[in-house]
């Protein structure tokens, strides 16, 4: 089963009077459970293809299909219930809602689904072990390392078990040594948990831990590698 | 709704997220609550006492009068009914049987118009705003006295004072002059000098006797439990009367004093408003400040799923939080700053200026639990439709763009 499936999406800004082809007819299949880079030089259309595949923002033509259920012409509001109830995101920087604790930003989502308080808790408990900030409970976002923050957001991404888990550049304000840990958990939530991840990097390292490598440059699909054969 | 939890803790959070910010919106909702309440009861205390003296002064809670006195209140028009007949009734606390007749005082020195008033000093106890015991000199002992009470005030503009004569001159009804000498035999003191240069109290009997009226008076009036509430006690005069008499309550017999009452009530409310307006500037500011500086989070939590809906929810609900914190504050300082101010707060160096309304030179705050409902009311209504636009504003973010501004 495909978990992402984008047919001939196209997406066009105007910047001054040049037109900027963000995505430039993407066709691109993802199977469940599979491990995927997306990598392009900066501007190269990874954040504007995440955004279609998530939902946060629309294409210009083209379908979306996220789970089997197409996507692209959704309304606002269903938008919002997939983006909630389907997809676990990871952003570059401010992933985490200040006011709250690691705990409760890792329940916020849970608890805007709806889950009674005793199964969040149980649910934010056993992941916050998983990503081994078991001691951070009660520790807002400003005390915490870019990197501690960056797991609780990868926390709250895939506590309820998302479907698809989507990561944009998660790693780019990190140093190396820690990217390369959350790396190693991203990985090996993939494996245990069996959600689909795509994780857009312009960093070589990075591209190294996924199972398949997509690269792209100005908005095509230009190369897209199995690295599991290599 | 389920998820009012979450977004009561991100506003009470965010709420005290910025402390400074938020403990100097929060003394200005209190100091202008405060000022809302306190004004209000300063006010309302000073109304109270204008009216209530008013009252007693002049109309009675209920007055009868012949019909035709109301256009021409002399004592060609008397009241039909006599200074014998009885009123029993258990709202009846007190009432009597007066002469009332404009006339002009004279001493050897000065003449000053007055209106004077013949009563029955027995009946009158209740009634009458005078102390008797306080009266420097005495009080009338009977309707027959034959002294006269005079104001303070009064007896210094005539040059007069206790044991001296003064001529009383008036009409009798078929417009011949009547006049009498009487011996002042005491001087009252009212909270106000207009008071105490308007009114000259005579004995009814010795009055009557002068103006050649035999049992005639002009007037009757009558006094319940409480000023505010004399509709029961109107039902049982129009029905202990015929309709040769004209009944009126005491905001009709004294129309000033009784849209005294109505002009409060409007200038309470048009305080109120006038007083948020200037809040709301800062609350909407305030407000705007907040969703401005939370952009990122906004858009983060639309990214994550969370409804518009809930983003404007929460806004309001912080807007609610600080009004209410600001109102229990500034309610409180209010109540506090009347209950200590029980005594009364002399207000004699401006009182000059006060006494043309009517109003005593010791003001008597009155705390009106209805007001602070109001102004609660007003506080939060208001504040509420002024948080939509800011709230508005913060759920209209798109995430894509918010989340954007990390760079
Ligand atoms: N809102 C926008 N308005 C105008 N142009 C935009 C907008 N968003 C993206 N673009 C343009 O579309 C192109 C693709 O942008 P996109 O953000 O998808 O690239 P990216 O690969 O994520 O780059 P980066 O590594 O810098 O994040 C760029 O040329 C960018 O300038
Ligand atoms: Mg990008």
């Amino acid at each position: 089963m495909s978990a992402v499936r984008c047919v001939d999406l196209c997406k066009t800004y105007r910047q001054g009077d040049q037109d900027i082809k963000a995505l430039d007819h993407v066709n691109l299949e993802i199977t469940s459970g599979d491990f995927v880079c997306l990598s392009a030089p900066s501007g190269g259309g990874k954040t504007t293809l995440l955004n279609a595949i998530g939902g946060l923002d629309t294409p210009d033509s083209g379908e979306v299909y996220v789970a089997g259920q197409r996507i692209d012409n959704l309304s606002k509001s269903d938008l919002a219930d997939l983006r909630l109830r389907k997809i676990g995101f990871v952003f570059q920087a401010y992933n985490l809602i200040p006011v709250l604790t690691a705990r409760e930003n890792i329940e916020f989502v849970m608890q805007v689904q709806g889950v009674p308080a005793s199964e969040r808790r149980e649910k934010s408990l056993a992941i916050l072990h998983e990503v081994g900030l078991e001691t951070l409970e009660d520790r807002r976002p400003a005390k915490m390392s870019g990197g501690q923050q960056q797991r609780v957001a990868v926390a709250r991404a895939i506590v309820s078990r998302p479907e698809l888990v989507l990561a944009d550049e998660p790693t780019a304000n990190l140093d190396s040594k820690t990217a390369g840990e959350l790396m190693e958990l991203f990985t090996a939530l993939n494996e245990r948990h069996n959600s689909t991840f795509i994780i857009a990097t312009h960093d070589q390292h990075i591209m190294t831990y996924a199972k398949r490598l997509i690269r792209m440059l100005d908005g095509r699909i230009v190369e897209d590698i199995d690295q599991r054969a290599a | 709704m389920r998820l009012f939890g979450v977004l009561f803790r991100l506003a009470w959070r965010n709420l005290w997220r910025n402390h400074r910010r938020t403990t100097i919106m929060l003394c200005a909702i209190a100091v202008g609550v405060w000022a809302m309440i306190f004004m209000t009861a300063l006010t309302r205390g000073m109304v109270d006492q204008m009216i209530i003296e008013g009252i007693r002064t002049l109309p009675g809670h209920v007055q009868i009068h012949n019909p035709k006195f109301l256009d021409d209140p002399s004592i060609s028009n008397p009241v039909s009914i006599s200074a014998q007949q009885s009123f029993d009734d258990p709202e009846i606390v007190a009432w009597s049987s007066r002469v009332k007749v404009p006339a002009v005082i004279s001493s050897e020195r000065e003449s000053r118009g007055i209106t004077l008033l013949g009563i029955d000093p027995v009946a009158e106890r209740h009634i009458s705003f005078i102390k008797y015991d306080e009266v420097d000199g005495r009080f009338l002992v009977d309707s027959d006295d034959k002294g006269i009470v005079i104001g303070a005030k009064l007896a210094n503009i005539l040059e007069t004072e206790i044991g001296k004569r003064v001529v009383i001159m008036s009409q009798d009804p078929d417009n011949d002059i009547a006049d009498r000498g009487f011996r002042v035999v005491g001087l009252y003191t009212a909270s106000t000098g207009a008071v105490e240069e308007a009114y000259a109290f005579v004995g009814r009997a010795t009055v009557q006797k002068m103006l050649r009226i035999g049992n005639q008076t002009t007037e009757v009036v009558f006094v319940g439990d409480d000023y505010r509430d004399v509709e029961a006690l109107y039902e049982v005069i129009l029905d202990a009367v015929d309709d040769s008499v004209s009944v009126q309550r005491w905001y009709e017999t004294n129309t000033y004093l009784g849209s005294m009452l109505n002009v409060m009530d409007g200038f309470v409310v048009v305080w109120i408003i006038v007083i948020f307006l200037a809040l709301s500037f800062g609350l909407v500011n305030t407000l705007m400040m907040a969703v401005f500086e939370r952009v990122r989070e906004i858009g983060l939590m639309l990214a994550l799923g969370m409804k518009p809906g809930s983003i404007l929810g929460q806004i309001l609900i912080e807007s609610m939080l600080l009004l209410l914190i600001g109102l229990v504050a500034g309610n409180m300082l209010a109540w506090a700053t009347v209950m200590s101010l029980q005594g009364g707060i002399d207000v004699s160096v401006v009182a000059e200026g006060l006494e043309m309304f009517g109003a005593a030179s010791v003001l008597y705050p009155k705390l009106n639990v209805d007001d602070m409902i109001l102004a609660s009311k007003v506080v939060l209504v208001l504040g509420f439709l002024a948080s939509l636009s800011p709230a508005w504003r913060a759920s209209r973010y798109k995430p894509v763009e918010a989340l954007a501004k990390v760079g």
